[in-house]
């Protein structure tokens, strides 16, 4: 880890301002993450902008009848608030699926965003990663790569989004408040995280110094039937393998509308949108979540360690709007 | 049951641990100390032809920056052949230590270490153990497994001769013990003697093997180990980062700390090596076996030989009439392996009791009654009696707690929802090993006694068990009792492995209180008038603080009283004792039997262990409450081994590629349901005094064969290579 000099401003724009002025910037949140990839060499900056004065800690009413979600929240708290476990349980469970309660407890909305994959050749600077040094090449691709991506990956890079609550925001269609020095813009979550393409350097779609300042959630039609599913190595504190956030609005047992999303599959939150058409104004039915399933995976490729995604995945599908359809809340 | 043996009791330290009071190596503080932080090399074969420290030398805080160049070559390498750090500029495992970056405080030391920069000349490493199994060669005859090949009668011809044969390979990747407490040492010199805190399962070793490469006399190194936060074998061989420490505080003539990171652990030390393995099973139509042929490679580093001993308990746990046991090895481009909690017993046993498991299916017969069938009513391989052997009663209660008559034989034939059941079983079996042990007791005339001996406890509750057994013989209340343990200015105990402790320890702690009551009799019975003249020390006995006749315990007298009346403040006795002559005669075992219950999401390949009844025969149990705590952590850690962790070597590199707590999996407490331990009390006369036997490293042994057996008996899926995490249950 190399030294570094820690701001500590008071408000967003002098947040924004300290950012954009200091050397080789970084805004530090909970910590879970950077810290780690510092230590571990990964990413080096010089500066880092501490956020936690800022007053984004809150969550509170949004527009429309929707919920904020401050970006300084930590994920245990946004999980355990009455508010999403009743209008958004899907959230909730998918927070309360990952890391563990301790992580949870520092860990931050604005920074779950901002994780990085947990791809091994990521994390080792003896390894080639061009996520990590551009251009190095992508020593995954040929290597142990049975956590990384089926779909939207490039020759340049097979990582994956790490988060589960990422999973569930891009099936609650939510969206990303960021404030920059060129001022405000919203985003929606799907299209915050970007794909790996030549530039797998880049995870999200932020512009230089801009800060995230709330999640919003729009209101939702899907808090009676949706459901978190997560496969992974173990109970707890471990990444998902594949993992589905599925959610219907049901009328008896047609499928007025839904949302399929999954994790551990792309370089970002992957929304399944031909399984939600495919969906619409069907009756629901274990052999359609099944077809549904299959349909997420029509263009997905595996490199070896990680085929057994593309057998996984439609599964995982079929079963997490199975659950949704049951009405499991949690 | 004695007045304390054999009673519930608490950790002694326990409050001492949950409060943070208990120093652990890095918690040492010595005034003036400076902080190493290790760089590791970024190829796993070759030679470093270039090390540029001058940035580092001139980052902030740096004192010294120690590489090959400038580290003094060890003394005596041929005593301890281990891998030592810093002593040339080649590189045989990956994440091999290249420089050790000291400055004044950590923070500086890991700044500086980045800039660090080596070039090498690069060599194509090996580590792709699988693919050179065919290589493998003899390994070397091992000190506690004996020879590497072994034969019992004529294991081919009876296999050419079998009615039924059955063969199959099994593969374990390498494991890491992952304890909490990294390694860590702190060491200073003072008049040109060495005082090092260390992170150890064998002070007295550290500190012969310190004494030896530094070339200073053992007497003076003190090594210090008071409290260890877990180790599971991976701190009983001496480590490479306390050579360097104790170097460089001479070096520097100044206190030195070193601990590891997490990473750096993965290198740090050995682990469960790769391990390739076959068996050959040939039986009667009836069950009985004919013919057991086990064969079993495990790797190696370029550096030394280890012996994983695989084969080790085949031969001794199964009435079959002819046996052969070969142990091979690979080298490989990685560090040496090393013990890791139930060393070759737990592997071999996943292999020969999956094995058993399958022949059972071939011949229609329950997996429990071929067990049964071919129980071992003296030691197959040398016709010895067991001294104790309680295995067929642990087969029945463990089957009757944990209602293995509700199993349905077929495979795919039991379901609850979306998810199989399947129920498994497997025998356990370990040594009951005794070492010689030295412990040194001070009666107090206050009424307290204080005892130590150099040995450790890495987690077991040595410090409680020791405490207890001392009560007991010395008739002393245990809060009256102090055992200190972990420090070569201590009498000599072995190593805290091969789940010898209490039996060599605990045994020597029962013989100087026996030496103790002695000489108190004597003391009383100056006394013309006491109530014990006439009597021998075998009918007296040390209860409630008093010397008392063991029939009539109202005639006695004081321990107090009798020391105060020879104006005594405290006896002292040094007892060593030494495993008794009668243990040869005998076969000396430790079992259990282990039934376990998975359910499996087939459709997702995810195997959950709903259940796991483990019922134990070790002889004497002396506390239940730590006993209990021993065996559901030999469960938990065989959950592990079957199902979640796994080493991933990229043999491109040979470099490890998930050393983190994140990434290499060991089971979480949401992984670990329902686990019922049970005893079945041994009264053993012949294994120590005490007739205690090994129970740390039983737990697990039975565990992953059984939850491999449980995986097909629900899903009809046989997996044969560890750990089944859901990619294999998908493709099995």
């Amino acid at each position: 880890m190399k030294p570094f000099s820690l701001t500590q401003p008071k408000d967003a724009d002098a947040a924004i301002q300290a950012h954009a002025k200091l050397p080789d910037a970084q805004f530090i949140g909970g910590g879970t993450n950077l810290l780690d990839l510092m230590k571990y060499g990964v990413m080096e900056p010089k500066s880092l902008v501490d956020l936690q004065d800022l007053s984004f800690h809150e969550i509170g009413p949004g527009s429309d009848g929707g919920l904020r979600l401050g970006a300084g929240v930590t994920n245990a708290e946004t999980a355990e608030h009455p508010k999403v476990k009743k209008d958004y349980p899907l959230l909730s469970q998918a927070i309360l699926s990952g890391a563990s309660p301790q992580l949870r407890n520092m860990a931050t909305n604005g920074g779950n965003l901002l994780q990085r994959t947990r791809c091994y050749y990521f994390y080792d600077c003896a390894t080639a990663c061009n996520k990590r040094r551009p251009g190095s090449g992508c020593a995954a691709l040929k290597g142990f790569n049975r956590i990384h991506a089926i779909l939207g990956a490039s020759e340049h890079c097979i990582a994956t989004h790490p988060s589960d609550m990422c999973v569930a925001l891009v099936a609650l269609d939510a969206v990303v408040k960021v404030r920059g020095p060129e001022g405000e813009r919203e985003i929606a979550v799907e299209e915050f995280h970007r794909l790996p393409g030549e530039n797998p350097e880049k995870d999200t779609v932020l512009k230089e110094s801009e800060l995230i300042l709330s999640i919003e959630l729009p209101s939702s039609n899907f808090s009676k039937h949706s459901h978190y599913l997560k496969v992974r190595d173990r109970e707890s504190y471990a990444f998902a393998l594949v993992s589905v956030a599925a959610a219907l609005q049901l009328s008896g047992g047609r499928i007025v509308d839904s949302r399929v999303a999954l994790g551990g599959v792309a370089h970002k939150p992957w929304r399944a949108r031909a399984a939600e058409d495919f969906l619409k104004n069907k009756e629901c039915d274990r052999d359609l979540f099944l077809e549904a399933g299959k349909l997420v995976v029509k263009d997905a490729r595996g490199y070896g360690h990680n085929d057994f995604k593309l057998e996984l995945a439609p599964r995982a599908v079929a079963e997490a709007l199975l659950q949704a359809w049951k009405g499991q809340e949690s | 049951m004695g007045k304390y043996i054999g009673k519930e009791f608490s950790r002694v330290d326990g409050v001492a641990k949950v409060t943070g009071a208990a120093p652990y190596a890095a918690e040492f503080h010595v005034p003036g100390t400076a902080h190493g932080y290790l760089v590791m090399s970024r190829i796993a074969k070759g030679t470093i032809t270039k090390i540029d420290t001058a940035a580092a030398e001139k980052s902030p805080g740096v004192v010294r920056v120690f590489t090959h160049k400038n580290t003094p070559k060890f003394a005596h390498p041929e005593k301890y052949k281990s891998f030592k750090a810093l002593q040339s500029p080649e590189i045989v495992f990956n994440a091999q230590p290249i420089a050790v970056v000291v400055a004044e405080t950590f923070e500086e030391a890991r700044a500086a270490a980045n800039l660090v920069e080596a070039t090498y000349r690069r060599e194509d490493p090996s580590t792709d153990f699988f693919g050179r199994v065919e290589e493998a060669e003899q390994a070397p005859d091992s000190p506690f497994s004996g020879k590497s090949v072994q034969t019992t009668g004529d294991a081919e011809q009876a296999m050419s001769s079998a009615e039924i044969t059955f063969e199959a390979e099994y593969t374990i990747p390498a494991e890491h013990h992952n304890p909490m407490e990294p390694h860590a040492a702190v060491a200073y010199w003072k008049n040109g003697k060495l005082k090092i805190f260390d992170k150890s399962q064998d002070v007295y070793t550290v500190r012969s093997n310190l004494a030896a490469a530094l070339g200073v006399p053992e007497d003076d190194v003190h090594v210090v180990s008071p409290y260890v936060g877990g180790a599971f074998g991976c701190s009983i061989r001496t480590n490479y980062y306390p050579f360097l420490t104790a170097m460089m505080a001479r070096e520097l003539k100044r206190p030195v700390k070193l601990v590891y990171t997490r990473r750096q652990m993965f290198t740090g030390h050995g682990y469960r090596p790769f391990t390739h393995q076959k068996i050959q099973l040939g039986a009667k139509k009836t069950g009985e076996l004919i013919s057991i042929i086990h064969e079993a490679a495990n790797n190696t580093s370029t550096v030394e030989k280890w012996n994983d001993s695989t084969t080790r308990f085949t031969r001794h746990i199964y009435a079959c009439p002819n046996m052969k046991t070969i142990q091979r090895l690979v080298k490989t481009d990685l560090p040496t392996p090393c013990a890791m909690r139930a060393p070759g017993a737990v592997s071999g046993m996943f292999a020969l009791e999956s094995a058993l498991d399958e022949l059972s299916y071939k011949l229609d017969m329950d997996p429990l009654e071929l067990r049964l069938k071919n129980y071992a009513e003296v030691d197959p391989a040398n016709g010895k009696p067991y001294s104790t052997k309680a295995l067929r009663e642990c087969y029945r209660r463990g089957a009757e707690k944990f209602g293995w008559d509700k199993r349905q034989p077929i495979p795919r034939s039991m379901r609850e929802g979306n998810e199989l059941i399947g129920y498994g079983m497997s025998t356990g079996i370990w040594y009951a090993f005794q070492q010689p042990a030295t412990v040194k007791v001070v009666l107090k005339a206050d009424g307290t006694a204080q005892l130590t001996s150099a040995t450790s406890d890495i987690g077991p509750g040595t410090y409680t068990v020791m405490t207890i057994i001392a009560a007991e013989y010395l008739g002393i209340a245990p809060e009256k009792i102090s055992f200190g343990l972990g420090d070569t200015q201590m009498p000599k105990a072995p190593v805290q492995g091969g789940s010898w402790t209490t039996a060599s320890v605990g045994s020597a702690v029962h013989g100087a209180a026996m030496k103790l009551k002695s000489r108190l009799l004597s003391l009383a019975q100056k006394d013309k008038d006491s109530p014990l003249q006439g009597l021998g020390p075998d009918e007296v006995v040390l209860l409630d603080g008093r010397l008392q006749n063991r029939k009539q315990t109202s005639n006695g007298v004081s321990i107090v009283g009798i020391l105060k009346a020879e104006g005594m403040d405290s006896m002292t006795e040094v007892h060593k004792e030494t495993p008794s002559k009668i243990r040869e005669d005998y076969q000396l075992l430790a079992h259990g039997a282990q039934f376990v219950e998975v359910r499996v999401d087939e459709q997702l390949g995810m195997v959950r262990v709903s259940r796991a009844v483990e019922a134990t025969a070790c002889g004497k149990i002396m506390n239940p409450k730590t006993s209990h705590s021993q065996e559901m952590g030999g469960v938990v850690w065989g959950i592990g081994m079957a199902l979640t962790e796994h080493t991933e070597v990229d043999d491109r590199f040979g470099r490890i590629m998930n050393p983190s707590l994140a990434d290499y999996h060991v089971p979480c407490c949401a992984d670990v349901r329902k686990v019922d331990t049970d005893f079945i009390e041994e009264d053993d006369r012949v294994v120590n005094p005490l007739g205690v036997k090994g129970m740390g490293e039983l737990g697990m042994v039975g565990i992953p064969a059984a939850i491999s057996n449980a995986v097909y008996h629900a899903t009809g899926k046989r997996i044969r290579h560890l750990p089944m995490t859901p990619d294999k249950v998908l493709k099995a």
